[in-house]
C-alpha cells in the first residue's frame, strides 16, 4: 500500500451519505423495525416455496454502484436455499 | 433583511450595523415600535436594510402568524426579503419559514452537513417550497481535487436539488467580518466574486460557475511565472 492510491475520502464520504439518506428519508434506520418486519414478511413469502432458515436470511438497502454500473439504490435480499420445495404439480 | 435567530443575534456585527440598533424583530411583533422604527438603512448599499434579531429573548418570542403578517407588511416597501433562518429544525426555522416563498440551502462539503441539508430540503418541502437551490459554502478546490472533499457534482448528486452556486474558502471572510465590512465590496476576494454571482442568479441573470483556482495567491502567481497554469 505504501506506494498505491490512499483511498478518496470523499468516495468514502458519498457513499456512507447515500446510505445514511436512504433511511433519513424513509424514517427509518438500518436496524429499524421496519426492515425487520420487512425481513419477516420476505422470509413467509420466500418459505412458502423453498426450504431456507430465517437466521441465515438476510434483508438489506443498499447502493449497488460497486456491483452493478446504474450506481442505484436497491433492496437485496440474500436467502442461502437448502432445498426447492415441492410444490405438487409436474410431478415425475 | 430579516435575521430570525433570536438570541443569537449576528447579521448586525457582520454587516458591521451594530452600534445602530435601537429596536428588533420582537420589539416590531410585539408591538413595541413601528416596522419602520427597527429597520436599519445600510448606508453603503442603496436600498437594504436590515432588519435585527432580539438578543435578550429566544425562538418562541415570535410565532409563524407574526412572520407572515411581518413579510406581507414589508412586501409593500422591498422587492426582495432575505430571511435569515437560525440553524436546527424547531420554532426558530418555522418562523423563517413561515413567511418564505423560497429558499436556499445553505451547506459546506462535510457529512454532517450534507445530511442536515437532506432534511432541511424535505422540511422545506412539506412546507411547501419545492423550488429550494443549493449553495455549497466553504469549498475547497485542492480537497476536492486530491479526493479529500465531497465535489460538487457528489453534493448535487446525492442532495438532488439545483444549485445557486459555490462559494470557497477564503481568509478574506474573517478579514471582511472582523471590519464588518460585506466581502462582496473586497473585488479581490474569490468569495466575494462567488456571493456576487449569487445575487445575479437570484436576480435570474444566467452568470456561469467561475473558476476557483486561486490565481491571486503568491504560490499561483509563482507557477504562472514558471510556465505552470
Amino acid at each position: 500500500m505504501a506506494f498505491g492510491k490512499r483511498t478518496s475520502s470523499s468516495n468514502v464520504a458519498k457513499e456512507r451519505l447515500k446510505l445514511v439518506l436512504i433511511h433519513d428519508r424513509a424514517g427509518t434506520s438500518p436496524s429499524s423495525n421496519v426492515m425487520e418486519m420487512l425481513r419477516k414478511d420476505i422470509f413467509a413469502v420466500i418459505s412458502k416455496y423453498f426450504d431456507v432458515v430465517e437466521s441465515d436470511f438476510d434483508v438489506e438497502i443498499k447502493n449497488s454502484s460497486d456491483m452493478h454500473s446504474s450506481g442505484s439504490t436497491r433492496l437485496t435480499a440474500d436467502v442461502p436455499i437448502r432445498s426447492i420445495k415441492s410444490l405438487g404439480r409436474n410431478k415425475y | 433583511m430579516i435575521d430570525t435567530d433570536i438570541g443569537l443575534r449576528n447579521l448586525d456585527v457582520v454587516l458591521g450595523l451594530e452600534n445602530r440598533i435601537v429596536y428588533d424583530l420582537v420589539d416590531v411583533v410585539e408591538g413595541t415600535c413601528r416596522l419602520k422604527q427597527a429597520l436599519i438603512k445600510d448606508k453603503r448599499f442603496e436600498g437594504l436594510y436590515l432588519l435585527p434579531a432580539a438578543q435578550t429573548r429566544d425562538k418562541l418570542a415570535v410565532n409563524p402568524e407574526q412572520m407572515v403578517k411581518l413579510v406581507a407588511e414589508l412586501e409593500n416597501e422591498f422587492d426582495y426579503i432575505l430571511i435569515d433562518c437560525p440553524a436546527g429544525i424547531e420554532q426558530g426555522f418555522k418562523n423563517a419559514v413561515a413567511g418564505a416563498k423560497s429558499a436556499i440551502v445553505v451547506t459546506v462539503p462535510e457529512v454532517s452537513a450534507v445530511r442536515d441539508a437532506d432534511r432541511i430540503i424535505g422540511l422545506l418541502s412539506a412546507a411547501g417550497i419545492d423550488d429550494a437551490r443549493l449553495l455549497v459554502n466553504r469549498m475547497r478546490p485542492d480537497m476536492v481535487k486530491r479526493g479529500d472533499m465531497l465535489g460538487l457534482d457528489d453534493t448535487l448528486d446525492i442532495l438532488g436539488i439545483d444549485l445557486i452556486g459555490v462559494v470557497p474558502e477564503d481568509e478574506k471572510i474573517i478579514r471582511s467580518t472582523n471590519m464588518g465590512e460585506p466581502i462582496v465590496l473586497m473585488d479581490k476576494s474569490l468569495a466575494g466574486r462567488a456571493y456576487r454571482n449569487i445575487v445575479r442568479r437570484i436576480l435570474g441573470e444566467n452568470v456561469p460557475l467561475m473558476s476557483m483556482d486561486d490565481d491571486s495567491g503568491f504560490g499561483a502567481r509563482l507557477k504562472k511565472l514558471f510556465g505552470g497554469k
